[in-house]
């Protein structure tokens, strides 16, 4: 064996793995050019370099309203999603009930039914009883179909706390309620963090629901849809880009904090 | 909390304690005083009941029947955190989201007391650990964290102390060390230990009574040397050190002594050392007790003739032989190694022979092995 | 004691204590079950009950007959988009475990403290919206696209191949969207595995591919479980990657309802084929499921 396919065989994983990050940004990495594009109508074609669409992002009518629309939505459902999926969490981690097979099964089976069947299900019976789509029956479906992922989020943090650091606080004379505020809900807060972030980005980026569900507003994915055909604005990318560098930000940042707040303290 | 409870003072009494989980019975009609200001300890091995009836006394279980008390209080339905005991948990539980100080002083905390600082500096003063204060658990080692387990439970100067297994994550130099340490602190702060743990040489070396648990019964309760020295049931004889156990006949009575039948040999063992309720007996005799000598000596005391020797491991300041009598039987024999002489070969034949004062005599319709084959391994 | 302790004994849990308020946990379910009922398995019901309904005088009007026949014409008419969606799914969902299980296997083993910012570069792309990195694919593969041009340089492709509009191009970008999900369940089960246990594998004489076969794998298998399945679901009844990087022969089933619910209004089709596709992935999953031996989903 030479000298280069012995590393070769042995960074086999890692050079696997560069191949596999190279793929997943690929298209990132073309919506990032194409935001520099001095494009005219459509985005399609490269037609030279410009800052004109990063200085003037909501240059072109109603994509700063979408991304509002869609912003407020995610924030409404992140917060409706994540109250009523963590008493769940809690519920089912926490007590011995009877009817826990249907709840378990009630929370599997919207995560087991394609978003398209959820959307246009949903639409069936708000048409059925002549309620309009529109933004809250956008924020009603994004919290139903969220509810499940922040139940198994939550829950899975819960399953993994030791029972005994509940049971010495009981024995250090805090009682039910100060057991729980001083010690289950810091040691089970990450994890309702983590189900929050998730909950946002499912509906952020949602699309097949909110299709069938938005009457006549328009979120970001809705936009950039309906505007696919016509003609997308460079702007759309220049968003596109900004949220998924926002997240890569704040989600670091957190994770500097966190791993500094570790070995300082 | 000025409760009556979490000030109560005194013995602490268990009165027939069940507690039953589907058709076991975890801990089975205990009965059980312990004095204030010992350090105690509920010797078993796993499955015995010693965690339940430690869970029970710190209020993280209830009994299927019978009471508890502290002095003349009954705390047995009692909240855990309305019971002046507390507890250092296997593995600690220390809060991994709060500082040392923060955890130390979680107790005081709760009871509203006014000086926290000062009581929390004292009691880390106490473990010597003081400058780890703003530290978090998981920067500290296990050492570390065992002591400030105990230092988080004494600062409440809890009636009771209960300690589940707290030595049983350490390294054996350190579990000494701190064998030392835990006796030194509670002669330092004069409270009650509750001392739960599988490990007998732990049991022996800290604590004052010894109660040996098995399947949620007390067998036998005493001092250690007592425990030792006269073992009352073949699981106590097995559990706490080794011994040989031989089936035998009573067959006549010399004075204070009872002559047993052993296979055909003779040997003596006194009147009072014996429990056994009929003729059959299980003779007992520690393997340190016995003198190994080749055949053609002549010996005193008892003897027991016609062995094999089938293995022999010098371990340094001993010998152990295992040597096969003539009924079939492996009896262990340990031989300080300070005679000079060299240790006797695999395939010897030799005489086994003690003082009478040292062998004992069972219920011979017991098990000889209970207690034998139990691993003292982690729960 | 482990034999005692461990039986779920209800005062394991301190919160047990507040044995006197049972319906405490009733009490958490409530608002989050009363808001799946409202509005999934309600829903789900008032399909049903269109999918039995039959085109009345008016149009837009359907009148309740219980035509349950519904469903086999459905069935028939439409059964190579069933079909072809099962086993596009299929496809991509084996596509993205062979893509996302050496990431997963690196992010979990040879990252180093580089751990935490390639599992947060693996969640990233989803923020940047999924229509816009769908459409991007489109543009990358175009034949004007710089990844044609590269593939044309080292003459893999030539101006008569089309990357784009094709069944590879529907596959690819399915597998590409649902990546995430497959990669980080994989990296949840494998990151529990104690590297000792390969470690052992090594040292009781099995080569590294023969350790990764018999130890790292099954020892994976329930992150090889929850990926597959998140994965395999949406894609199933996916249609905006059809739609965007497909033809009229790559149409899935997805494609078909959205259609017949908001162009053709054909709402008792649209439900039928719906509950159609609900049922089919259900017992697909369940038996899926029941096969691998896992238990416990949720």
């Amino acid at each position: 064996m030479n000298k280069f396919s012995r590393w070769f065989s042995k960074n086999l994983i890692r050079i696997y793995a560069v191949v596999g990050f190279t793929y997943l940004f690929i298209p990132i990495v073309y919506t990032f050019v194409f935001s520099f594009n001095n494009y005219v109508k459509s985005n399609l074609v490269w037609r030279g370099f410009t800052f004109n669409n990063w200085k003037n992002p909501c240059g072109v009518l109603d994509i700063c309203p979408a991304l509002g629309n869609s912003i407020k939505i995610g924030l409404i459902a992140t917060t409706g999603a994540t109250i009523l999926g963590t008493l769940i969490a809690f519920a089912l981690g926490r007590y011995a009930f009877k009817g826990r097979g249907i709840v378990n099964t009630l929370i599997f089976l919207p995560m087991a039914t394609p978003e398209l069947v959820l959307g246009a299900s949903l639409l069936t019976m708000f048409l059925n009883f002549g309620f309009n789509p529109g933004f809250w029956t956008i924020v009603i479906a994004h919290i139903m179909f969220c509810i499940s992922f922040v139940v198994v989020t939550v829950k899975a943090r819960i399953a993994s706390l030791d029972p005994r650091l509940e049971q010495a606080a009981m024995d250090l004379y805090a009682n039910e309620g100060e057991t729980f505020r001083r010690i289950t809900l810091p040691l089970v807060a990450p994890g309702i963090a983590g189900a929050a972030l998730l909950a946002f980005s499912l509906s952020f980026d949602d699309f097949i629901i909110t299709n069938f569900n938005s009457g006549t507003t328009i979120t970001f994915p809705l936009y950039v849809y309906t505007h696919a055909e016509r003609g997308l604005p460079a702007q759309a990318n220049v968003i596109g880009v900004s949220m998924f560098m926002l997240a890569l930000i704040i989600v670091l940042a957190g994770q500097f904090v966190g791993r500094k707040r570790k070995t300082t303290a | 909390m000025s409760d009556a409870s979490t000030s109560a003072k005194g013995d602490l009494q268990l009165k027939n304690i069940t507690k039953t989980y589907g058709d076991f019975n975890a801990v089975d009609d205990l009965t059980l005083t312990i004095p204030e200001g010992s350090f105690f300890a509920l010797l078993g091995p796993s499955g015995c009941g010693k965690t339940t009836t430690l869970r029970m006394i710190a209020g993280l279980d209830e009994p299927t029947t019978g009471s508890i008390y502290i002095g003349s209080t009954d705390i047995t339905y009692e909240k855990p955190y309305r019971r002046p005991v507390n507890t250092v948990f296997q593995n600690y539980a220390l809060f991994p989201h709060l500082t040392i100080f923060e955890n130390v002083a979680f107790g005081l905390r709760r009871r509203g007391i006014k000086d926290v600082k000062e009581q929390v500096d004292k009691v880390l003063q106490l473990v010597e650990l003081p400058h780890l204060a703003e530290r978090k658990p998981t920067q500290l080692s296990g050492g570390q964290q065992q002591r400030i387990a105990v230092a988080r439970a004494i600062v409440n100067r809890p009636a009771l102390l209960l300690l589940d297994e707290p030595l049983g994550a350490l390294d054996l130099k350190l579990r000494r060390q701190m064998q030392i340490e835990l006796k030194w602190i509670q002669t330092e702060v004069g409270l009650t230990f509750v001392h739960v743990t599988h490990d007998q040489e732990e049991a022996m070396t800290m604590a004052d009574t010894i109660a040996v648990m098995n399947e949620g019964r007390i067998e036998q309760m005493g001092t250690p040397a007592d425990l030792y020295d006269n073992p009352k049931t073949a699981f106590v004889a097995n559990f706490l050190g080794q011994s040989n156990l031989i089936q035998g006949t009573v067959v006549d009575t010399e004075g204070e002594n009872l002559v047993v039948d052993l296979f055909g040999q003779k040997v003596r063992v006194q009147k009072n050392r014996s429990v056994a309720k009929d003729s059959s007996v299980l003779f007992g005799i520690r393997p340190e007790k016995i003198r190994i000598q080749a055949d053609s000596h002549t010996q005193s005391g008892c003897v027991l003739e016609g062995g094999t020797i089938s293995d022999v491991s010098y371990i340094g300041v001993s010998t152990q032989y295992q040597v096969e009598m003539p009924w079939g039987q492996e009896l262990m024999v340990f031989e300080q190694n300070d005679d000079g002489i060299p240790p006797l070969d695999k395939g010897d034949r030799v005489k086994l022979s003690w003082e009478p004062i040292f062998s004992f005599a069972l219920n011979g319709h017991e098990d000889a092995t209970a207690g034998s084959e139990v691993n003292p391994e982690e729960e | 004691m482990a034999a005692i302790t461990s039986k779920r004994g209800p005062s394991l849990n301190p919160l047990d204590s507040l044995k006197n308020k049972v319906g405490l946990p009733y009490l958490l379910l409530l608002p989050g079950m009363f808001w799946l009922l409202l509005f999934f398995l309600a829903p789900i019901l008032t399909l049903v009950s269109t999918s039995t309904k039959v085109p009345g005088a008016g149009i837009g009007e359907f009148i309740q007959v219980h035509r349950w026949a519904n469903y086999w014409d459905a069935l028939s008419a439409m059964h190579t988009q069933f079909i072809r969606s099962f086993i596009y799914a299929t496809l991509a969902t084996l596509l993205a475990l062979a893509i996302a299980y050496p990431l997963a296997y690196a992010i979990a083993f040879k990252s180093g403290k580089w751990k935490n910012v390639l599992l947060v570069l693996v969640v990233a792309p989803f923020f940047c919206s999924f229509i816009l990195r769908t459409l991007a694919w489109r543009q990358i593969l175009a034949q004007d696209g710089f990844l044609f041009k590269i593939l044309q340089f080292f003459h893999l492709v030539n101006s008569s191949t089309q990357l784009t509009a094709s069944t590879l191009a529907v596959i690819t970008g399915l597998s590409y969207n649902f990546l995430p999900f497959m990669t980080l369940p994989l990296y949840a089960s494998l990151e529990r595995i104690d590297p000792r246990t390969m470690e052992a594998a090594g040292d009781l004489y099995a080569n590294g591919f023969t350790t990764f076969r018999k130890v790292t794998v099954p020892l994976s298998m329930p992150g090889v479980v929850a990926g597959t399945l998140l994965t395999w679901i949406p894609a199933a009844g996916d249609f905006v990657n059809a739609q965007i990087l497909g033809n009229p022969n790559t149409t899935m089933i997805g494609n078909v309802i959205n259609a017949q619910y908001l162009q053709t209004t054909n709402y008792p089709l649209a439900a039928t084929l719906s509950f159609i596709l609900m049922l089919a992935i259900l017992a697909i999953v369940l038996v899926y499921i029941r096969r691998a031996g896992t238990e416990e989903l949720v």
